[in-house]
């Protein structure tokens, strides 16, 4: 569960993301307004606060019910829906950083050979700027695995909620605390391992 | 305004722009209409809801306990954590193999562990080992928690401020004829906490945010939690996320703008020799990125 939540969430913040980085550098001083605003107010939020209104605003107030009747899957549905939402705001931070790591020489190039905005973003700037960013997004990545857990908090049957559950059960409080420390070792170890080194691999050589 | 990534618009860029601007905004507009209409037909803008922030008694019974709960586990995590980092990150760079090893591990072990799980063990723990009394058992499981983790993350927020100093103050020190233990406490360490001070008050903006986190899981009656009660006494769910949101907002905008002061006036007034270390740098740490080497630059 902990799994399926992260690739999701990773996948829509990643999206999501990349969007609200591009607005930020648009043309359109609304776009850029729009994304600078959501960065600011969604990185001073707590997750918890915003997984919980997705759960108790979006879905009981709103009638959010994400397509679908039964309770749990709408839960986890809220919590992917919560999670991007947030992680989001820290890949646009990630991707803007890396926008601004490529020189200036390569935007100017592209636009003396008359590319336009969106052409010089998707051709020429983003291409470099996300093989510089690999490892920041690799760090953001690994902190959203360790975000899920905040899902439990609305009843999702991730990794902490199990915890819970099995820790008021069971005598044994730290063997099961150390097992699954230990899974999120082993989850969040190979991420970080992996992404670095193909993140050294792609870097652009300067 | 000008950036390097587009052309000064002309009367057709412009006349782009313009249309993008009013499709943005048009569905923004709509966005917010729905969202309106949906509260209206729960009628959570009737203002019996919204009242009680106009009164003292939901201030002074909820939010503000609420509020102050928070930042005393915030304060005493910050107060803990710190000189627990500050051993382990010179430890990490202590000259004996064991000393290194044994930090490292404890450090990247605890980055690598959800928050949420350390809480949650520690609440557990002091339930059945200890007889601390069920009243303080929150306050003690959530700091518990946060000192963990951001103990670990502050030692290695030390060594990249340590690390960050050039190699020839060290060799200078050395020169004179300082031990190690003079050279840490009196050449590097006070250059490195100027150089770390923005990176230290940004994480403080990361432990506020994780109060919360005691308050849904272990009933730790924070901000978030007193919201809950508040909701359940005046039925009002969302003006409460509001409010609350707004509270978290301005607190974290509060202490972001002074990292990042801070930051700027150190950047300019050059008395320390290393680089300082920013806002930025704080939201890599948070990752803990076991074992491997990118990012910070500075592989054990």
């Amino acid at each position: 569960m902990t799994v399926k939540l992260t690739a999701l969430s990773a996948v829509g913040s990643l999206v999501w993301g990349t969007l609200l980085a591009a607005m930020r550098v648009s043309p359109v001083p609304l776009l850029r307004g729009f994304g600078t605003v959501y960065v600011n107010v969604v990185r001073n939020i707590p997750l918890t606060v915003i997984i919980l209104f997705s759960s108790l605003g979006l879905a009981d107030i709103f009638g959010a019910t994400m397509g679908t009747g039964d309770f749990k899957v709408q839960g986890f549905r809220l919590a992917v829906l919560g999670l991007v939402a947030y992680t989001a705001a820290f890949v646009c931070e990630a991707v803007r950083s890396g926008i601004n790591t490529v020189p200036m020489g390569q935007a100017e190039a592209a636009r003396a050979i008359g590319l336009s905005f969106s052409q010089t973003l998707t051709l020429v700037v983003l291409p470099q700027a996300f093989r510089a960013v690999i490892g920041p997004l690799a760090n953001v990545l690994i902190a959203l695995t360790k975000n899920t857990t905040v899902a439990a908090a609305i009843g999702v049957a991730e990794a902490a909620y199990l915890m819970k559950t099995m820790i008021e059960n069971e005598a044994q409080t730290l063997l099961i605390g150390a097992i699954f420390a230990f899974g999120f070792v082993v989850l969040t170890l190979p991420t970080g391992l992996l992404l670095g080194r193909l993140g050294k691999r792609l870097a652009v050589k300067r | 305004m000008s950036s390097v990534l587009y052309d000064t618009p002309g009367p057709r860029a412009r006349r782009r722009n313009l249309l993008l601007t009013v499709v943005f905004s048009v569905l923004f507009a709509l966005l917010l209409w729905w969202a309106w209409q949906k509260m209206d037909e729960k009628g959570q803008f009737t203002s019996a809801l919204w009242k009680p922030f106009t009164e003292s008694e939901a201030w002074t019974t909820y939010l503000l306990p609420g509020l102050a709960n928070t930042l005393k586990a915030a304060a005493l995590a910050m107060v803990i954590a710190l000189p627990l980092g500050a051993v382990f990150g010179i430890a990490r760079l202590s000259d004996h193999r064991w000393v290194r090893g044994v930090s490292g591990t404890v450090v990247e072990f605890f980055r690598a562990i959800p928050v949420l799980l350390l809480m949650l063990f520690a609440n557990e723990f002091y339930s059945r080992s200890t007889n601390v009394g069920s009243e303080d058992r929150p306050l003690y499981a959530v700091v518990t928690g946060l000192v963990l983790y951001n103990a670990a993350v502050l030692a290695e927020v030390v060594r990249a401020g340590i690390l960050s100093l050039p190699k020839g103050q060290t060799e200078a020190a050395y020169a004179i004829g300082l031990r190690k233990g003079q050279t840490m406490s009196s050449i590097l360490l006070p250059q490195a906490v100027t150089a770390m001070l923005p990176a230290i008050v940004s994480q403080l903006v990361v432990i506020v945010k994780d109060t919360a986190l005691g308050g849904v899981m272990i009933g730790f009656t924070e901000l978030l939690n007193s919201r809950g009660t508040l909701a359940a006494n005046y039925a009002n769910v969302i003006p409460s996320f509001i409010v609350v949101a707004v509270m978290f907002i301005v607190l974290n905008f509060i202490l972001t703008s002074f990292a990042s002061w801070l930051e700027r006036r150190l950047r300019r007034s050059k008395r320390s020799t290393g680089a300082v270390l920013g806002v930025e740098k704080v939201d890599e740490l948070n990752a803990a990125e076991v074992g491997g080497g990118f990012g910070s630059g500075a592989s054990a």
